[in-house]
């Protein structure tokens, strides 16, 4: 144990540098080092103060680190799936749940206790082993995303230099939960489901990376707090409009990462209409509810993500003034992404798998690589993010946006005005 | 094929290349629209095969009206198409006046206040079946919303046919010879006033909405993507299949029993039939599943323009049922077939002067529709399958009887 910083140190397992760069974590670890070397270890018994690790404090801030994140960030599902039934409710002339608590707040408390009473089924032809691990998979790999997020300056797990590499890698692996369930059910319609997850998660990952691939051409960082303070300067210098090529990659990212979820208009693998529940239509009680968690934990993560590569993060709307900054703007541009996932849900039918296929193949996937090129050409016009370049960018935004709204959108200036009721 | 669902999966695993896996979609599955089991032959996600399995909901209807007194059997009809019950009701008793009407001794004539009546509360239920129908259709596609909208106007009709009859789904309102006069709605009384101002209100707020549904469902992309092209039935095809109603209208074929063969008062209303055309800014053809779909929105406004000319008429004096002493039809046979709301309803009754019938027969719309889906579904996708059951809005109450 005394060589534990030794180990720490190696340039073998450096996880202080590849891993931990970011200095206020590193300083809050020497705070608890220190914390450890000059109040605990003089109180303790002679023959144990001279054999105490002194790296124990090290180990302690990472388990708080992540008891904080597993027991916080569980709560975030809790909160969104009561909004999504309140949303629903809402854009469906109803009042959702009312009954449990004062407007219904605790009903998804009360569903969590209902499910985790219920009889845990497990199909006795099924692939047990496979069917009980599937439920962790999703639900481990959907919080280990989490770990990546800069919430604020100060929260965050953990700043790697690769930070959005590893949301990439961590989010594939989802996949293999989704196969994993649907195969081990040894029912027909959750295979049908998971094979039409797997397709559809594998395929909409190109799009995504390539989409990512635009900002960090634009940052130069794979690290997710660099790419947050490159956007330091208020709304203009945010990713989105630094280039008109950021401006697509931003939608395609936001669709895709609908994709990457599951929701509508993408929730093939759970299509309830045509294949009952998808991959997790055997699965009952806790389990039913990790996938559940799960589906609402990614929902917010894709969110969050999106917010940080394209929205500013953390930094706040003007510089100098925490107008929607730090962590409460975090959450709140986090949630607006949240609710427009919501409204699609809500407004959309669903598309067909071979639809969802074309979408992605013929033409997400050639616009982001269009959109690579057109970044790479930006930068040798425009070496450095100035005002001009922006000016340039808002520009070809705005008439862009007027010309896509001139083609598209001539079915909504012919509206019937509302009748009064 | 007398294999269980076991054995069957033992056999296909024993064929690890086998390319084709047996799917059972029902008789619970969300959207097969009650107990439809189909028999799915999958490569994928195509469909190879997809076979029908009926008779779930079969409740012997035919051969239980044998034991029953004619007026003992309408409230049986209400349980066939329960989504359009009153028409069902109809149905069966314009096909019994008519085999009464043979009687010359006993001469009987439906009063002009119940044919009003008749013709309103039916046309209002055709409103709530197609509503039903568009809400539904939205669902399987996968669009929530919609279905929740639907079930919120409709409920404003079924608390309108609460106060004519007292039911909500079963009716049994229309009977032999008339209306019911359970809840009586006096002439020029204020009741009456308070129920036509009702629909009248009602259809003042619906008529915005079905262009608002157009909006937010039918001219949707992704809606239209999935339905358009989609499980084109051509006229010759629908003809064959004997489809009637929505979905031959569906196929292009103008033809309406309310306008090609009027019965009861429809002679006096104008209403245009609507009949499918291409629309290419939605790469719709003639007889695809938007196409089925598309003619029941414009359905409802049609129905809309006779319910209205009704009320500007307003309903006529007199006596809502005829003077019948006994329902005893004379020997004889009679077919009579109406326009339902799915299409055309007959009876094929067969009396023997006793007040049962010998025989009866239901000419359901669903059966003759759902009977085109395995020609239909050839070749397409599961997403399809779906598609398809809804746009030929199948009632299984109706297809089994």
């Amino acid at each position: 144990m005394s060589d534990f910083r030794a180990l720490f140190a190696s340039p073998n397992f450096n996880i202080s540098e590849s891993f931990l760069p970011n200095i206020n974590l590193q300083n809050q670890l020497n705070w608890a080092e220190e914390f450890i070397q000059n109040v605990v270890i003089p109180r303790l018994p002679e023959a144990v103060a001279s054999h105490f690790p002194v790296e124990i404090g090290t180990v302690l801030v990472m388990f708080a680190c992540a008891g904080i994140f597993v027991g916080l960030v569980p709560l975030l599902p809790l909160v969104l799936v009561l909004a999504e039934r309140k949303v629903s409710a809402r854009f469906q002339n109803r009042t959702g749940p009312m009954r449990v608590g004062p407007w219904g707040t605790l009903q998804t408390l009360a569903d969590g206790v209902k499910l985790i009473f219920k009889e845990d089924f497990i199909p006795p032809q099924g692939d047990k082993f496979l069917f009980l691990l599937a439920p962790y998979i999703i639900f481990a790999c959907s919080f280990a995303v989490f770990a990546a997020i800069p919430f604020s300056q100060g929260i965050l797990v953990s700043d790697f230099n690769i930070g959005i590499f590893y949301i990439m890698a961590i989010s594939s692996v989802i996949v293999m939960g989704v196969i994993m369930a649907g195969w081990s059910s040894n029912s027909k319609w959750s295979l049908l489901g998971s094979l039409r997850s797997a397709a559809q998660i594998v395929s909409y990952e190109i799009p995504l990376g390539l989409s990512i691939l635009t900002v960090v051409m634009l940052v130069e960082s794979l690290s997710m707090q660099e790419i947050v303070a490159s956007q330091s300067n208020g709304v203009f210098s945010w990713l989105i409009f630094r280039t008109p090529f950021a401006f697509i990659a931003f939608f395609i990212f936001f669709i895709s990462s609908i994709a990457e979820v599951n929701r509508t208009p993408f929730d093939l693998p759970e299509a309830e209409s045509e294949i009952v529940a998808g991959f997790h239509t055997e699965y009952s009680g806790m389990r039913f509810a990790l996938f559940f968690i799960a589906e609402y934990a990614n929902m917010f993560a894709v969110s969050a993500i999106a917010v940080t590569l394209f929205l500013g993060g953390w930094e706040g709307v003007l510089p100098g003034y925490d107008i929607l900054g730090g962590f409460p703007g975090f959450v709140i541009k986090s949630l607006a992404l949240v609710f427009l996932m919501m409204w699609l849900r809500w407004t959309l039918p669903r598309l067909r798998v071979d639809q969802l296929m074309n979408l992605c193949w013929k033409y997400f996937i050639p616009i982001a690589f269009f959109n690579i090129l057109g970044t790479g050409i930006w930068g040798l016009i425009f070496p450095e993010d100035t005002l001009i370049s922006t000016a340039i960018s808002c520009a070809i935004i705005y008439i862009g946006l007027i010309a896509a709204y001139k083609v598209a959108g001539r079915g909504l200036a012919q509206r019937p005005a509302p009748q009064p009721s | 094929m007398e294999t269980t669902p076991q054995t069957e999966s033992k056999i296909i695993e024993l064929k690890p290349f086998a390319d084709e896996m047996v799917v059972n979609m029902g008789p619970q599955h969300p959207s097969t629209h009650g107990v439809l089991r189909l028999e799915l032959k999958l490569d994928g996600e195509v469909v190879r095969e997809a076979i029908p399995h009926i008779g779930y909901l079969h409740r012997c209807f035919e051969k239980h009206s044998e034991n029953l007194s004619y007026p003992q059997i309408i409230p049986f009809t209400d349980r066939m198409d329960y989504v359009a019950a009153m028409n069902q009701n109809w149905g069966f008793c314009l096909a019994v006046e008519k085999l009464l009407e043979a009687d010359e001794s006993k001469e009987f004539e439906v009063p002009e206040r119940a044919e009003y009546l008749r013709v309103l509360i039916c046309e209002l239920n055709r409103i709530a079946s197609h509503l039903l129908s568009f809400g539904t259709y939205g669902m399987d596609m996968g669009a929530f919303t919609p279905f929740l909208y639907a079930f919120r106007d409709r409920e404003r009709l079924l608390l309108l046919f609460e106060k004519v009859c007292g039911a909500r789904l079963t009716y049994n309102y229309i009977r032999i010879g008339g209306v019911s006069e359970i809840i009586p709605l006096e002439p020029g009384s204020i009741a009456e006033q308070n129920f036509l101002d009702e629909i009248e209100a009602f259809l003042d707020y619906f008529e915005p909405l079905i262009d608002e549904y157009n909006e937010l469902l039918t001219k949707n992309s992704i809606f239209s993507e999935r339905t358009t092209r989609v499980a084109v039935m051509s006229a010759e095809m629908a003809l064959s299949y004997g489809a009637t109603g929505p979905n031959l209208r569906g196929s292009g074929v103008d033809w309406d029993l309310r306008r090609d063969e009027p019965y009861s008062i429809y002679d006096r209303f104008d209403f245009d039939v609507p009949v499918a055309v291409d629309v290419p800014e939605l790469g719709s053809v003639v007889g695809d599943c938007w196409s089925r779909y598309k003619i029941r929105m414009d359905e409802m406004k049609e129905s809309i323009r006779i319910v209205r000319q009704i009320l500007a008429e307003g309903l006529p004096g007199g006596p809502v049922m005829a003077e019948l002493k006994a329902v005893r039809p004379p020997k004889g046979e009679i077919y009579f077939r109406s326009e339902a709301p799915r299409g055309e309803l007959g009876f094929y009754i067969v009396s023997d002067g006793t007040p049962k019938p010998v025989r009866l027969k239901g000419r359901s719309p669903c059966f003759s529709a759902l009977s085109a889906l395995q020609e239909l579904s050839q070749g397409l996708m599961v997403a399809d399958i779906i598609a398809i059951i809804g746009s030929i809005d199948i009632v299984m109450g109706e297809v089994d009887r």
